[in-house]
């Protein structure tokens, strides 16, 4: 298997492009701050009332409103402020930045997720890692750049752009995706992120993350996380094969000494799957995993 | 005339620096009549000759709750001066501010002409840094009210106060000293960062969540099976039973008069005497469950209004809202004003004593509630019941639903006109095929009146606790007609993404009024689709709650809603012009849960 090797530069300029315009996107929406269409019936408030004249008692001629004279709208000048407004915020979390203990092959491990907008309309930014801190010094990343719009009480849509890379001593690819997925919450509370990708070479996969948060006390929790990837072409240049490719189950408990700083340690174990495992042991590679971990939860 | 509060004699102060045992640096920065003088009703309320009222707003650092901070203060303290007025007269009150940002009063349960009520955006543009702003209405009527900023968060910073107006006409009950009590919530955070903290993780403040040690528990006293079911149920609806408050004990402070409750603020009284206490909830996101141990209260007058005598135990005092009770302490010895919030995370505290100093036991704290199946809207047999009730309570948890509402709770829906709801004989309503969109992640399939029920962590109490069918006004308000038309208004929201509006809509996307006809006698009818109780408020006209009391309906300018209730109320749209009408916890305010009333002239009239 030799690896084509491509130079990055070249690679990025679309990349480039292309999260720009989904952050212009973005920031468009998120001015305008719109929810997304849905069925409501408007309450009945603006039918006059069928019988006015009943016998009304002369409440016109309360003594507090006996100045205000009787229009039938009080226009609110353009330049007085709104009484409640929007605010847009912004927010970042590390759900993993983590060091593992991986049998002589330890990395650096990072799963940071972040965005900025309202409620409705969100700019999302995720970033997943990992380096080797020896031996071949290899690494690999994945970022996405995402629009994201909530459709429903507990779920986001999110359209946008994926860039990976990945180095080491004998190859460094990368490739650019385009993103449609979801983020959200579902019912039994876990946290789901299922995604589809496609490449600009036009190969299909998906992704799924899941994780739940159980309280053992108030500020110990523990945190079951499974990821699985899944292709359905062969891309051998990124040992990618077709069908399932790997599968990553975590197992995290970390104390909050605030909610925002919460140092854990836990296991984790990942298999490769069908081809891309026999990728890898014709590489030489290791297709199982299993660590210890220890890092931070962070977020601001 | 005027009268508005102001500091005491040195003599006095200085007596009650020693008594307190507190430095002179706190005292300063209370209110006088957080300062309770010895004497009578009026001893701390002085006479302002000026003719008018000055209210100065400023950002300086007090000491409050233990601590320097920074607060936005009124006249120097937290809570503002007492503000008082009397039924008849013309009041002026000149607001300046000091601020580098806008600010506001609001003159909350007051009727008045709308360009002075005091809502930036809605009835006046503000009050800019620098200006003074001068209100000016006739005054007519009489109670305990409050007052309070209506920009930004700022009443979470400081700017409230106690607003009392006295009667033209003797009332109708007596009493031979009074007190104001004004409860309220305190942070040393930044209110901005608490609403940022609620868009990146809902249940921030939330430090009593169910844990391994309760499912353990649980599943020894209910049995595994029970506590699965209880978990899985829960789980499913993606919802939180221990979502009881937004903002909790683990950053309030619980105030009372701007006291925390190791101050113990201090009531005087002579055995036999009757003492009026004026209880005003002036929190931003905190209900209050009130009692003296060992002492009955009586309710006179609700937000202002004067109602029928009802002895009671413990009354919870939604946001916004206020109570008169008197009581009668025979006994020559402390009584403890206990003032603990709804989600049991804390309390405010004072004493009721016959001479300074004194102090009694502090009840024991109950445990913190948890929603049921009722608050979800799910119906069913036993559906007030949850997996948990306090300890405090003697019966079994599975003792039943409380008895049903009187028949007359329930009367009007037939009457009513245009009401096209099917209510069940039991009055329970089926929730319509519009789930209000992504702004509202829940509805109460079955919403019902729920008014003659004491409120959650309060159900089974070994003594009587406040309820709303309890209230009953003294006479019959001028107003006897029968609304010819029916406003239905969901309460809505989605704890996840900290979202709150009415119908699915935060103000943002919903900034056209709603309208109300001149002249017209209308029922607007609130469904509370969220598992939270809101305190939803009407500014510039009376609400008179329908519980059942057919032309004695309290008025009011604050009700609380409770989860998956369903409640009406009659209003007479007396009040040319815009009205705020909003949720009465801040943060739900802010974030959108809030819509214009516009009462204009009938179009075709």
């Amino acid at each position: 298997m030799k690896p084509d090797i491509q130079p990055a530069t070249p690679c990025l300029r679309p990349l480039l492009v292309a999260a720009l315009l989904t952050a212009l996107l973005s920031f468009r929406a998120l001015g305008a701050e719109q929810p997304p269409a849905h069925e409501h019936a408007s309450p009945s408030t603006n039918t006059p009332p069928s019988s006015t004249k009943q016998s009304q008692p002369d409440v016109r001629d309360h003594s507090v409103h006996a100045a205000q004279s009787l229009a039938e709208f009080y226009e609110t000048p353009k330049d007085w402020p709104k009484p409640v407004k929007n605010v847009l915020y912004p927010f970042v979390l590390f759900d993993q930045l983590e060091y593992r203990l991986n049998d002589g092959q330890d990395t650096m491990r990072w799963d940071l997720t972040g965005w900025y907008g309202g409620d409705y309309n969100k700019f999302w930014f995720k970033s997943e890692g990992e380096q080797e801190t020896s031996g071949r010094a290899a690494g690999e990343i994945e970022n996405q750049f995402l629009y994201s719009r909530l459709i429903t009480p507990f779920w986001d849509a999110q359209v946008g752009v994926r860039y990976d890379a990945s180095w080491g001593p004998d190859s460094n690819p990368s490739r650019t995706f385009a993103v449609i997925g979801l983020e959200g919450f579902a019912p039994y509370r876990f946290e789901v992120e299922p995604a589809l990708f496609i490449s600009e070479d036009g190969d299909v996969s998906a992704k799924f993350t899941a994780s739940a948060d159980l309280f053992l006390t108030q500020r110990l929790i523990l945190q079951p996380r499974v990821d699985t990837e899944l292709a359905v072409q062969e891309v051998s240049r990124f040992g990618v094969g077709e069908g399932f490719n790997n599968v990553e189950l975590g197992l995290r408990l970390r104390y909050e000494f605030r909610h925002e700083f919460a140092p854990y340690i836990g296991v984790h174990w990942r298999r490769l799957l069908g081809e891309t495992a026999s990728f890898a042991r014709n590489a030489g590679e290791d297709v199982s995993t299993f660590g210890v971990v220890f890092g931070v939860r962070l977020w601001f | 005339m005027n009268r508005i509060s102001s500091f005491q004699s040195r003599r006095q102060f200085l007596q009650r620096t020693a008594a307190l045992g507190l430095c002179a640096g706190v005292n300063r920065l209370l209110p006088a009549y957080a300062l309770q003088p010895t004497h009578g009703s009026s001893a701390h309320a002085v006479h302002n000759t000026t003719g008018a009222i000055d209210l100065a707003i400023r950002e300086e650092k007090i000491h409050i709750a233990g601590r320097h901070a920074m607060a936005t203060t009124i006249n120097g303290t937290v809570p503002g001066p007492l503000v008082r007025l009397r039924e008849g007269q013309d009041a002026v009150l000149q607001v300046t501010n000091h601020l580098r940002e806008d600010t506001s009063i609001h003159w909350h349960g007051i009727i008045l002409p709308y360009t002075m009520d005091g809502v930036p955006g809605v009835s006046f543009p503000g009050i800019k840094p620098g200006e003074t702003f001068t209100y000016r209405f006739p005054v007519t009527q009489n109670g305990t009210y409050w007052y309070h900023s209506h920009s930004g968060l700022q009443e979470q910073t400081g700017v409230y106060g106690p607003l009392i107006i006295d009667p033209a006409t003797p009332e109708p009950f007596q009493y031979d000293r009074e007190y104001v009590v004004v409860l309220s919530d305190w942070t040393f955070q930044n209110p901005h960062w608490i609403l940022s903290r609620f868009k990146k993780e809902a249940g921030y403040f939330n430090f009593q969540q169910r844990t391994l040690k309760d499912f353990i528990r649980d599943i020894d006293e209910k049995g595994l099976k029970a506590t699965l079911a209880d978990r899985i149920m829960w789980s499913r609806m993606r919802m939180d039973p221990t979502d009881i408050a937004d903002i909790t004990g683990a950053t309030y402070r619980f105030l009372l008069n701007g006291l925390p409750p190791e101050a113990n603020w201090t009531a005087l009284f002579k055995p036999g005497e009757r003492v009026r206490l004026r209880f005003i909830n002036a929190a931003t996101g905190t209900y209050f469950d009130v009692r003296f141990p060992g002492l009955p209260m009586t309710v006179v007058q609700a937000d202002g209004q004067n109602v029928q005598p009802v002895t009671v135990d413990e009354f919870r005092i939604a946001i916004a809202e206020t109570f008169d009770v008197i009581v009668q302490p025979k006994e020559d010895r402390a009584y403890t004003l206990f003032a603990e919030t709804m989600d049991r995370s804390g309390y405010a505290r004072g004493t009721l004593a016959p001479r300074e100093g004194m102090s009694a036991e502090l009840p024991e704290r109950r445990k913190r509630p948890l929603l049921t199946m009722a608050d979800m809207g799910m119906g069913g047999e036993h559906a007030t019941h949850g997996g948990e009730t306090p300890k405090t309570e003697g019966h079994e948890s599975h003792s039943g639903p409380p008895p049903p509402p009187e028949q007359t709770t329930h009367a009007g829906h037939g009457a009513m006109p245009g009401t096209e709801k099917k209510a069940d004989p039991s009055g329970d309503v089926m929730h319509g095929p519009d789930h209000h969109g992504p702004g509202n992640s829940m509805v109460a399939m079955v919403s019902k009146s729920r008014l003659h029920e004491p409120g959650i962590g309060l159900e089974n109490m070994p003594w009587r606790v406040l309820i709303y069918s309890d209230l009953r006004s003294l006479a019959p308000w001028p107003d006897p007609r029968p609304p010819a038309r029916e406003i239905e208004l969901h309460l809505t929201g989605n704890m996840e993404k900290y979202i709150w509006g009415f119908d699915g809509k935060k103000y943002s996307e919903a900034p056209e009024p709603i309208r109300f006809y001149h002249g017209e006698r209308l029922r607007l009818t609130m469904v509370n689709d969220t598992m939270m109780n809101h305190p939803i408020h009407l500014h510039g006209m009376w609400m008179e709650l329908d519980n059942g009391t057919g032309p004695l309906k309290p008025r009011k300018h604050t009700v609380n809603v409770k989860p998956a209730e369903r409640l009406s109320l009659d209003i007479t749209a007396d009040a040319p012009g815009n009205w705020a009408f909003h949720c009465h916890i801040l943060y739900h305010m802010d974030m959108g849960m809030f819509r214009v009333v516009a009462v204009s002239k009938p179009q075709h009239a």
